[in-house]
């Protein structure tokens, strides 16, 4: 699944080690997420969501 | 929106999770050695009292074990999840076959549990391995 992570992420100015505190996950899972090897479950999507305030689809995009 | 600290927590789980094996390595090893260089083997009381203490802090680890995969995020809670799977598989796949080879006195030494415990270990180990290198 594609997504718009890294992008958002640079906009916020954090890094992977801010955004996975920010979620409570580690660095190693925002870094599978960022590269599209891992899909986020949907409670850690909708926090990501509501961190960056903006709808998932708009972040997440599962077209291949 | 800041949540808690996720790095510090792990940390302490995998603390926690090295002493209680720490305590049940040396629990067993004091239940396996102890007849042999503490107290005489013809002591069972000993004996029994030590494997059940190891029992005890066996259950410590197993709590402490759990207590680290709830900790963990869900990608590692996946690695760690086709980890055990491949472990498991290779357990009952490997154990029953060395079992089998030594009934059928195909190998020469017994089949030792150890053994198969050590093969488990090896490829759980394994198994974190590729799977932390395979989300890298």
């Amino acid at each position: 699944m594609k997504n718009r992570l890294k992008v958002l992420r640079a906009e916020h100015d954090m890094t992977q080690a801010d955004l996975a505190d920010a979620l409570g996950v580690s660095r190693q899972t925002i870094n599978a997420i960022e590269k599209g090897k891992f899909d986020p479950s949907l409670p850690l999507a909708f926090k990501v969501s509501r961190l960056f305030k903006q709808p998932i689809e708009e972040i997440f995009d599962d077209k291949e | 929106m800041k949540t808690d600290n996720f790095k510090k927590k792990t940390t302490n789980n995998t603390i926690n999770l090295a002493a209680w094996t720490f305590a049940w390595l040396a629990a067993t090893a004091f239940a396996r050695f102890g007849p042999m260089f503490i107290w005489d083997i013809s002591n069972t009381t000993y004996s029994g009292l030590s494997i059940g203490l190891t029992f005890l802090v066996g259950i410590g680890m197993v709590l402490a074990n759990r207590r680290f995969i709830a900790g963990q995020d869900e990608l590692q809670k996946k690695i760690q999840l086709e980890a055990m799977a491949f472990a498991l598989g290779i357990g009952v796949v490997g154990g029953l076959c060395f079992a089998s080879l030594d009934q059928a006195n195909v190998i020469t030494k017994d089949a030792d549990i150890g053994i198969v415990v050590m093969g488990i270990g090896i490829t759980y180990m394994i198994g974190i391995i590729v799977g932390t290198l395979r989300f890298k």
